[in-house]
Parts: structure tokens; C-alpha cells; sequence
């Protein structure tokens, strides 16, 4: 699987205004959580997320909430990923790279992946079921998939060594809580086809992405999980293969590409796919779309199965030229095994010579879309203890558990603006000086120069050959 | 036809017409170009000119050129009250008059600064002289009633009699935590004189020493006056940021907790809302995990104690510093004060002076950064087999150190006397109010000399580069700091500290702003090889024929001139 790697730092910054007081006698602590989870892919491929989270329990918000119009929502659509990216994020955690799951992250084997995700998320959460007060909880995920396949020979094993070149020693000594999941759900289904080692203390079941999944569960505050060996090298060893014909294909997925030929206009279309055998569910579209792409709105074109599909909600804020992108919100109702297809024509606009990029024929980047859905759970979920639930599945908290929350980013675009030669000027000025000069300089000479007639003064010879002729053609000798 | 002779034929016509014509038509081609040449110099030329021009806004050039030798007089206004027994009589019925000292400053370059001390002598009123019949000086200066004029950098100077009990019999003067001081007075005669060099002494010690001239001036005094010093203090800013850091580097063992919140309520707030104004202050705190010194201690065995030496200590900074990282967010200065708990297997921990002698602060800093602090966790804690062990900083000797290294980074260094001066104690907010004024000195000197130096190399620059264009927003930023450092100075000469102080930042701000233009950039990179290659194909042709014609018409007439002499 060659995948691109976006980096998607999708930083929700909400304004801290202020500080209130203190009045608890007891000094709060920061609480750390930190967990890996490790999926191993039929393909060969691994999965490792890593979720960090410090909440704590200071008074950081002024009463009254938040200040919606305060609230931003900025995107970059290409970014070249390197560790720069990497060393700060590092440095807001507690236990730095020092100690802990953080001892994983070398970045020269995190930027060798087939995809990388690095999210920063700062937002309030409710410290009681009825929100009285407000804790703050700084996120920080992390996701890479190493393709063991090739770089293992063939081989589809792994180990945390394998894959880090480094391995856990302890954990950190601030976390309250320290886990490693192995998906292992592949076991369950059939008959064992992977083997984990060292085994596994406990287990953990779940329903992820609306299946239902079995963990292997690595706590790495129990000395028990250390006691075998000082550290702790995961190993895991395909015992049959798998055929690839029944990897899950997830309930929605997005494709967005632009078309159109010629430099004037074109078309951009985002395709959604519900594979959810039975069910319809409405997904939220956002689209920004910078102002030198002029959309045409009353082209938009929204059709699943062939018949239009009319959205329940739209917004859309148009462009202001070099102030504003356009912003376009749509709430659309994905039915049942469907493919929706929104489209809508755009026409390129002409930039200001010096607003062109130093490689303008590379072409423009624009931002993705983004898609935010309810995706019913194909099996039936109990709820679960917010607080007490692996990281992993508390990101986006739901109430009804028969469903979770999915927020996808489809690919940026890359678009071409008609691009002038940019040495053109200098080609204009040259050809009409030149011009200028020619007809100036006939002008010129036409204005100052004396003409007159000058009596031909004739050789003899010539006189001779002309009277030869002239005698020939019976004209008088001159 | 060709009896008919018409004109054209040349053959027809005698040679005397032919001749003439032809000479017409030579000077209406000569006309011609003449008008050509003409058109092209009049019209074309400033056309061209005005077109291709960079726009510069004037600027004013002369009165920037005058700033750099410009006069800074420094007018200290110093009233000084007689207290009834403290003269002579005769001396009293002087009263009351204004004496003036000037004193030069040598500087090494054109300007010129004059401290100038304004002593307006009085008697005192009967409110005064009740208040010197308490017993001790502090109840005395505490009972005087409130000066009229207490006004940022101004001073009052009390003289008391002779043999007063107020002061100790060794003490000459006593300078208070305000703008107050007392002098014992003298009954011997010329006593005024005596008096006014021992009121002068007072005054200055109080006011512009030589350390806040230094602090202030840097490099433009000589050599000999520099004290060494002279780098410590931050340089001066519109806001400092300061950022408090716990360094734990050793969480296994230890839980650190610190009370920094009201520890900064406590001390830092107060001292700081004494200097609020010198600038804005923002505070912040922070406790970082596993951030290790860079140096590794060494062990000695004879106390069992780990020492940093002092040559160790400029290596302790830097990797400390890339865990701070609140550089980046601010646009003001960042002053750090690091509060170190060294890990279990490095305690205790001393820090060890060039002589190898204890630091009883257990601290260092470092110019213009910040400082440091060293932490001991209590040995007897680690009798126990719960680890983390809980420790809680004692915050009142941090604050202790970092308060008073908070004073030498911002250049209020503790004031040295001469022995026969008492000293009052400082307020409970840690600063006299005549330290904070002579800080408020040393910066509005400080800025004033930076705005100068900012605005003449400024315009040098300017004036050296004609591709920079200058922006009617820029100009209006010169015109707003030229006409504050006037005013600057016109309000130091008047006395007037505070809006002297005033001008000279907004003069800082806006000659900053100035010089830092994004807009002075835009044009800079077009050379003249560029231009004229893009001139030369339109200027070429159309220059070559206007002086040829011209050269050849000059030729003409010194020939046609030649021909007529020769005549002649």
C-alpha cells in the first residue's frame, strides 16, 4: 500500500482568556494517559497509534463559555513533513522522550513510514456528568503504518524492535495510566492465525469503527509485564496467511479529485461511499475552496444512483478576492450501499504577477474537504465509561452507542492556474522598443534629412551600351 | 511632355534655384532635428524621469543630522528644606534661593550630556519642624507631610541641626526608602557652601551616579568609565515576558510541588507593579520533566556532596534552554529563573564560586537571561521506601534569590554608599522609590541614545540607497520619533522624568517601526544592469541619430563660422 502522507494538523485552538483564582487546598496534579495500540494489517502492513493525554484541572476559562466568534478554522494543505515537525510536538509531553511509550518515537523511523498523522487537540472536558466544572485536556496522536512486508524480506512478522529500533524499559513514571493494545480480532474469528508474545495478561473487546474488535492488553504500570525480561519486545508472528479478499472496507469513504480540460474552467468532485449494507446516515460536507478558484454555484450538482440528492442544509459564504475563501457546508443524506458524487464547476482566476509562487507550474494546492458523520455500528455496543475507556476509543465521545463519530479528510488537490511567461515583460518591452525604434528612426530620417535629385553623371561606357540600345530600339541616341 | 518642363525634372531647372532650395530644405531638416532633439529633452526625459521614479517621502534629514550632536541636559530638581536650628543666622536670612550645578558628562561621540542639579533652598514650615521632634528618623521621615512636588525623579532633601539625635553620631546623612533623605546641617561659616557640596553628594548618590550613567550610555563613554558590569541589565523594552520553571529531572524519585502562584502574588506582583513603569510584565509558570543540566556534577568525597564549578556553569544553559521554549512566542524579552531539583543521584547539590567556596545562594545568573536556582531535597526525606518522595518547595528563599537577581538583570544593583551615609530599609515591595527613578534615569537616557543611533543610520542608509523607496507611513514614523525625542529632551531639560520617559519610548516604538519596514525592502533588489538592459533597446535608437544630427549640425555651423571669417 504506497500511501501519500498529508499531515493533518488539526489544531482547534480555543482562546484561553484569563486565569481565575485557585481554591482547592490540594495541589492539582496533571494527569497523563498513554497508550499505543498496534494493528496488524493482512497486507503486511502495521498500524501504530499512539495517543497522549495530560488533562488537567486548572480554572483556564472565563465564565460564559466559549466565544464563537472567536472560533477559526484554518487549513494547510501541503506541508513537507520532517522531524521539525516532530520535536515540538515531543516536547509537550510530561515524560519528554525520556521514559515511557515516548521512548518509541525516533524520528528517523517514524518519517520512513508509508503514512504518517501527527494531531495536537486542546479542548475542555466535563469533569462530572453534569459539567459543573471544566478540565482541560491537551491530545496528542500520532499514527504511522510501517510496511513490514517489504522491508521485512517478505516476511510479515514484527516486533516493536523491528519497527522503532528501540524497546520499552519502563513506563512513564508520570502516567497514571500506560497500555499497549495488539488487535488480535483475527484470532477470534477462526482459528488462531497470530501469535503474540510475550502472551498477553489480559484481554479487551470493543466495538471499533462499528465492529467489534479483541485487544491484547499490555499494562505497562504491573511490573508483572517486565518481570520475564528488563524490557519489553512485542512480537508478533503470522502463523497462516490471510486472504486479503476480506479486509474491512469501512462504512464511509471519500474520493476527491478535480477535472475539466484548458486552463479556464474545471470541476470539482468529491465521491462518497456508504457501504453500510442497511443504512442511511447524513454526513456534513465542509469544503473551502480559495478565491482564485471562482466557483459557480448554481452549477453544484449532488446525484446518488443516477437521481439528484437534494441536501437537507446549506451554507455557503462566497469569496472575497485575496480576503476570503469560499466556504461551502452542506448536511447530505447518504442512503444505504450508495455512491453520492457532489460536483461543481469553477472557473481559474488570473493572480497578480508577484501573488504567483516560485514554482508556478507545480500548480495550487486546495485545502481538502472534510466530512463529518454519525456511521451507524453494525453490531450493538454497550456504553462505556468515558474516563475508564482506552483512549483510543474516547476520542469523539457519543451518547448513542449504536453509532460513532467519524471526521474524514480527503486528499488535497492540486490545481493549474493559467501561468503567464514571467519573462515576458521583458520580451514585450524589447519587441515594441524595437518597433518604436524602427518606425521612429524612418520618421527620423524622413523629417531631417535633405533629399534632392542628382544629375546621373554617366560613364562613357554606359553612354555607349545605352546608345546601343536605344539604336536597337530605334530611339534616338542621348 | 517635355517641353512642357514641369518642376520635377531637375534637368529643367537653372542651378541658382536649385541651390537655394536646396539650402532651405537643409534648414528645415536642421529644424527638425533641433525640434526632435528639443522634444526628446523636454518631454521625454521627465516623462521618462517621473515615471520610473521610487517614491520617497521627504524625511527630515537636517534635524536627524542634528540629533547626533544634539545637547541632553538632565535637570534634576532638588528642594531642600532648612530645618530651624540647622544654618547660621546669617546664612538663614538668605533663604530662600535656587543654586544650579552642572556638572559634563564626557561621551565619546558628538552629543553632549549635562547633569544638571536644581536646589531650590527653603526653611521649613512649622508641619515640617513639628515632625523633627520625634525620637527616631524613620518616624520622623513618617510623619513629615506629603511634598508637593513627588514626582518621578524629583528629590527632597531635609537639613537637621548640627547636633541632632536623630542620626547616629558617625552617620552624616540618611537617605529613606522615598525621595527623601536627611542631611546634618553645619553652624561653620560659609556654611552654605559647605552645605551645598554635602546636599550635591546626597542628591547625586540618589539620582545620576556614574553606574546609571554607565548603565545607560554602554559605549559611548569612555574606556576608563566602564564598569564591567556594564552588560548585565536587559536591554531597555516596551514589556518583559518572565517564565518561572520547575526542572524535575528525576520524577521517579521525586514529586515537587511549588507554590508558584502565590509565591508570585506574594513578592514578584508587588515588586513588579513598582517598576510597571519601565514596562508591561507578563508572567508565566511551568514544570518540566527530565530536563537534565548539561554539565555533569562532580562528586566530593569529603562533604559527599556533588558541586558544579564555576567554569562549569556557562555549559549548564543551553540544553536546558531547548526545553524552555517559550522564546517563540513572545515579541518582548524572556527572562527565565529555573528553579533546579537535582535528581536523587546527584544530591545534594552545591554550586562552587572561582575559589572553590560554597555559593550560599545555592544560585547563578546569567546576563540578560536570566537565572538559576539549585534545590536540595531535605536527605532525611529519603528515609522512606515510598518513592516518589513528596517534596514542597519552601518558596520564601527562592523568592529571595530570584527577586533579588530579578534586580541585577533589570539593573537595579544594591546601593552603594559611602560610609558615613545610613541607608533606610527598602519598603516591603523591595524597592526604594529614588532606585526606581534612577532606573527610569538610565532608560530614558538609554532610549534616547538608542533612537539617535536608529534614526541617523537610518537615514544614512536611506541616503546611501536611492532604490529604497520610503512610504508616507515610514516618513510619518521618522516624523512622530523625531518630533518625541524632542520632545524627550525638551522634558528632561524642564525636569519632567516621567513624560520624558513617556516620549522616549513612543520615540523607541515608532523609529523601530521605522527602521524595521517590511515596505523599505520591496524595490532594493533591481540593479541598474537590469534596468538598463531593458532601457537600452528603446534608448539606443533613439538616441544615436538625435546626437548625431546634433554633433553634425555643430560641425556645420564651425564651418559655415570658418567660411564667413575667411570671407571676411
Amino acid at each position: 500500500v504506497a500511501m501519500a502522507a498529508p499531515l493533518v494538523l488539526h489544531l482547534l485552538l480555543a482562546l484561553l482568556l484569563g486565569s481565575g483564582g485557585r481554591s482547592g487546598a490540594e495541589p492539582e496534579r496533571d494527569s497523563l494517559r498513554e497508550e499505543l495500540v498496534l494493528t496488524p494489517l493482512p497486507s503486511g502492513d502495521v498500524s501504530a497509534t499512539f495517543q497522549f493525554r495530560t488533562r488537567w484541572d486548572s480554572e483556564l476559562q472565563l465564565e460564559g463559555g466559549t466565544n464563537h466568534h472567536f472560533l477559526r478554522y484554518a487549513v494547510l494543505p501541503r506541508e513537507v513533513v520532517c522531524t521539525e515537525n516532530l520535536t515540538p510536538w515531543k516536547k509537550l509531553l510530561p515524560c519528554s522522550s525520556k521514559a515511557g511509550l515516548s521512548v518509541l518515537l525516533k524520528a528517523e523511523r517514524l518519517f520512513h513510514t508509508s503514512y504518517h498523522s501527527q494531531a495536537v487537540h486542546i479542548r475542555p472536558v466535563c469533569r462530572d456528568a453534569h459539567c459543573v466544572s471544566v478540565s482541560w485536556e491537551l491530545r496528542q496522536t500520532l499514527t504511522v503504518v510501517f510496511d513490514a512486508f517489504t522491508t521485512g524480506q517478505g516476511k510479515k512478522d514484527w516486533s516493536l524492535f523491528r519497527m522503532f529500533s528501540r524497546t520499552i524499559t519502563e513506563a512513564c513514571p508520570l502516567a497514571s495510566q500506560s497500555h499497549i493494545y495488539v488487535d488480535i480480532s483475527r484470532n477470534s474469528q477462526e482459528n488462531e492465525t497470530l501469535e503474540v508474545s510475550p502472551p498477553p495478561t489480559s484481554t479487551y473487546q470493543a466495538v471499533v469503527l462499528g465492529d467489534r474488535r479483541t485487544y491484547a492488553v499490555y499494562d505497562l504500570l504491573n511490573p508483572a509485564t517486565f518481570s520475564g525480561s528488563r524490557s519489553l519486545n512485542l512480537q508478533l508472528r503470522w502463523k497462516q496467511f490471510q486472504d486479503i479478499g476480506s479486509q474491512l472496507v469501512p462504512f464511509l469513504h471519500a474520493q476527491r479529485y478535480v477535472s475539466g480540460y484548458g486552463l479556464q474552467k474545471g470541476e470539482l468532485s468529491t465521491v462518497l461511499h456508504n457501504t453500510h449494507p442497511y443504512r442511511a446516515f447524513p454526513v456534513l460536507l465542509l469544503e473551502t475552496v480559495p478565491w482564485y478558484l471562482r466557483l459557480y454555484v448554481h452549477t453544484l450538482a449532488i446525484t446518488t444512483k443516477g437521481k439528484e440528492n437534494k441536501p437537507s442544509y446549506i451554507h455557503y459564504q462566497p469569496a472575497q478576492d485575496r480576503l476570503r475563501p469560499h466556504l461551502l457546508e452542506m448536511l447530505i443524506q447518504l442512503p444505504a450501499n450508495s455512491v453520492t458524487k457532489v460536483s461543481i464547476q469553477f472557473e481559474r482566476a488570473l493572480l497578480k504577477w508577484t501573488e504567483y509562487t516560485p514554482d508556478p507550474n507545480h500548480g495550487f494546492y486546495v485545502s481538502p474537504s472534510v466530512l463529518s458523520a454519525l456511521v451507524p455500528n453494525l453490531v450493538g455496543a454497550k456504553p462505556a465509561n468515558w474516563e475508564e475507556s482506552p483512549l483510543f476509543s474516547t476520542m469523539f465521545p457519543v451518547s448513542d452507542s449504536s453509532s460513532y463519530f467519524v471526521r474524514l479528510y480527503t486528499e488535497p488537490l492540486l490545481v493549474n492556474l493559467p501561468t503567464p511567461d514571467f519573462s515576458m515583460p521583458y520580451n514585450v518591452i524589447c519587441l515594441t522598443c524595437t518597433v518604436v525604434a524602427v518606425c521612429y528612426g524612418s520618421f527620423y530620417n524622413l523629417l531631417t534629412r535633405t533629399f534632392h535629385l542628382e544629375e546621373p553623371k554617366r560613364s562613357r561606357l554606359v553612354r555607349w551600351l545605352a546608345n546601343i540600345i536605344r539604336r536597337i530600339r530605334g530611339v534616338p541616341p542621348v | 511632355m517635355r517641353k512642357s518642363g514641369l518642376p520635377w525634372k531637375p534637368g529643367s531647372l537653372q542651378p541658382a534655384p536649385r541651390l537655394a532650395r536646396r539650402k532651405t530644405e537643409k534648414i528645415r531638416g536642421k529644424h527638425a532635428a533641433l525640434c526632435f532633439a528639443t522634444m526628446a529633452v523636454m518631454l521625454g526625459l521627465p516623462l521618462w524621469w517621473k515615471t520610473t521614479e521610487t517614491y520617497r517621502a521627504a524625511l527630515p534629514y537636517s534635524q536627524i543630522g542634528h540629533l547626533d550632536s544634539m545637547l541632553l541636559r538632565l535637570r534634576v530638581p532638588v528642594s531642600v528644606v532648612f530645618i530651624q536650628g540647622s544654618l547660621p543666622i546669617v546664612d538663614q536670612q538668605k533663604l530662600p534661593f535656587t543654586v544650579v550645578n552642572e556638572r559634563d558628562v564626557p561621551l565619546k561621540c558628538k552629543m553632549k550630556l549635562k547633569c544638571r542639579f536644581q536646589l531650590a533652598y527653603r526653611m521649613a514650615g512649622s508641619h515640617e519642624e513639628k515632625a523633627f521632634k520625634k525620637d527616631t528618623i524613620e518616624e520622623a521621615e513618617a510623619a513629615l507631610p506629603l511634598p508637593k512636588e513627588d514626582t518621578l525623579g524629583s528629590l527632597n532633601i531635609f537639613v537637621i541641626p548640627e547636633k541632632s539625635s536623630l542620626l547616629p553620631k558617625d552617620k552624616m546623612s540618611y537617605i529613606g526608602p522615598k525621595r527623601t533623605a536627611f542631611v546634618r546641617g553645619t553652624q561653620v561659616r560659609q556654611a552654605l557652601t559647605v552645605m551645598g557640596q554635602r546636599i550635591l553628594q546626597v542628591a547625586q548618590s540618589m539620582s545620576l551616579t556614574d553606574e546609571v550613567l554607565a548603565a545607560a550610555l554602554g559605549d559611548r563613554l569612555p574606556e576608563d568609565k566602564v564598569s564591567l558590569d556594564k552588560r548585565r541589565p536587559l536591554k531597555s523594552s516596551l514589556g518583559y515576558e518572565i517564565t518561572f520553571s520547575l526542572l524535575n529531572p528525576d520524577p521517579k524519585s521525586h514529586e515537587v510541588h511549588w507554590d508558584i502562584e502565590g509565591a508570585v502574588e506574594n513578592y514578584v506582583q508587588p515588586f513588579l507593579s513598582l517598576l510597571s513603569v519601565v514596562g508591561n510584565f507578563s508572567m508565566d509558570s511551568q514544570i518540566l520533566y527530565y530536563a537534565m543540566l548539561g554539565v555533569t556534577p562532580r562528586f566530593d568525597a569529603a562533604s559527599s556532596s556533588y558541586t558544579l564549578a564555576a567554569y562549569s556553569l556557562p555549559h549548564v544553559i543551553n540544553p536546558v534552554e531547548a526545553r524552555l521554549g517559550s522564546r517563540a512566542t513572545s515579541l518582548y524579552p524572556v527572562i527565565n529563573f529555573l528553579l533546579y531539583v537535582p535528581e536523587r543521584a546527584h544530591s545534594p547539590l552545591y554550586i562552587q564560586d572561582k575559589d572553590g567556596a560554597r555559593v550560599a545562594t545555592n544560585a547563578f545568573h546569567s546576563p540578560r537571561w536570566g537565572g538559576i536556582m539549585v534545590y536540595n531535597v531535605d536527605p532525611s526525606a529519603y528515609n522512606t521506601t515510598k518513592y516518589p518522595v513528596k517534596v514542597d518547595v519552601d518558596m520564601v528563599p527562592v523568592m529571595e534569590v530570584f527577586l533579588s537577581q530579578m534586580r541585577l538583570l533589570f539593573g537595579i544593583p544594591p546601593p552603594q554608599m559611602p560610609e558615613n551615609f545610613l541607608l533606610g530599609d527598602p519598603p516591603r515591595e523591595g524597592l526604594r522609590s529614588w532606585e526606581v527613578d534612577r532606573l527610569v534615569w538610565a532608560r530614558t537616557v538609554e532610549n534616547v541614545a538608542t533612537v539617535v543611533t536608529t534614526l541617523t543610520s537610518l537615514a544614512e542608509l536611506l541616503d546611501k540607497i536611492g532604490n529604497i523607496v520610503i512610504k508616507d507611513n515610514v516618513a510619518s514614523e521618522v516624523y512622530r520619533a523625531v518630533d518625541a525625542i524632542q520632545e524627550a529632551v525638551v522634558e528632561l531639560s524642564a525636569g519632567n522624568l516621567e513624560l520624558a520617559f513617556r516620549y522616549s519610548r513612543e520615540a523607541v516604538t515608532s523609529s523601530e517601526k521605522a527602521f524595521f519596514d517590511p515596505s523599505l525592502l520591496h524595490l532594493l533588489y533591481f540593479p541598474d544592469d537590469q534596468k538598463f538592459a531593458i532601457y537600452i533597446p528603446l534608448f539606443l535608437p533613439m538616441a544615436v541619430p538625435i546626437f548625431l544630427s546634433m554633433i553634425k549640425i555643430i560641425v556645420e555651423n564651425q564651418k559655415a563660422r570658418k567660411d564667413i571669417e575667411k570671407v571676411d
